[in-house]
């Protein structure tokens, strides 16, 4: 309990520090640091204390996974704008659906966001087994199909337990 | 003479951004129907502000204002693909059918 306590304060205030950018008065760094007890004090009455109520354990998992999920990103926007100039010949719109592999809730909404953040792609309905997606073009479902995104969130969430 | 450098970095970051806008609005106007639209949409959404938000964040004078530009883009990159899926969830609810190619490959409508 006192570790979660700990890393939220040291969470708010690193977060406090940052956004208001003001480290010299004294008065305001004391006002910060009131502010900061009140919402750790808050957070515990709420009974909300616990593993999630920070990220500090998620950034290794996450720094895992981004730079995958950018790369791939970049090459999605790459495609799309290319699509566009190319008009509405180029596009062969579906709906299509994957099988998820993710146990967790927040395996699969990892999962059904990275989809979607990847241009080309959007998630419309997701499922205890499956997710259904729209896609823009064939190619773009058999990139979901290989399972690479599939596997690295996978990963993920494995990396969170 | 790292003020220029970062200067270039920054400027290129910030028109190939620019770029990408405009090109998700043309395809906002250009593609068929409103999943395809989202689709272009989403160039705006993801690495059109990821490069303006990195630019800007190169001509950030303090660290406060860099960390702000970082947050804003954590949060665009976590809000941005909720709210295109709540779009298209929507839609799909409501049964509207995606724009398909036409069998003989020509397209049905414009």
């Amino acid at each position: 309990m006192s570790r979660y306590v700990f890393s939220l304060t040291l969470l708010l205030t690193i977060v406090w520090l940052l956004f208001s950018g003001m480290w010299t008065y004294v008065i305001i760094l004391s006002l910060g640091a009131a502010s900061v007890l009140v919402t750790v004090w808050l957070v515990g009455r709420m009974n909300l204390l616990g593993r999630d109520s920070e990220a500090f354990h998620m950034l290794p998992a996450a720094l895992r996974y981004w730079p995958w999920l950018m790369g791939q990103i970049v090459l999605a926007n790459l495609d799309v704008a290319r699509r566009i100039f190319r008009g509405p010949a180029s596009i062969d719109p579906r709906i299509a659906r994957v099988r998820t592999l993710q146990q967790t809730h927040v395996g699969r909404t990892i999962m059904a966001n990275s989809i979607t953040l990847t241009p080309g792609t959007v998630t419309l309905k997701v499922t205890e087994q499956e997710i259904e997606y729209y896609a823009l073009t064939a190619e773009a479902v058999e990139d979901l199909e290989t399972g690479e995104m599939n596997r690295r969130s996978l990963r993920f969430e494995e990396d969170l337990s | 003479m790292i003020g220029v450098v970062l200067d270039i970095l920054s400027w290129s970051l910030l028109m190939s951004g620019s770029a990408l806008l405009v090109i998700g609005g043309i395809g906002l106007i250009r593609m068929p129907d409103f999943y395809s639209r989202i689709q272009a949409a989403g160039l705006t959404d993801t690495l059109c502000s990821i490069l303006i938000l990195l630019g800007l964040t190169l001509q950030a004078d303090s660290i406060p204002l860099a960390a702000k530009l970082l947050f804003t883009l954590a949060f665009l990159l976590f809000t941005g693909p909720t709210a295109a899926h709540a779009l298209a969830k929507a839609a799909r609810h409501d049964g509207l059918e995606p724009w398909r190619r036409a069998p003989g490959g020509a397209s049905s409508k414009r």
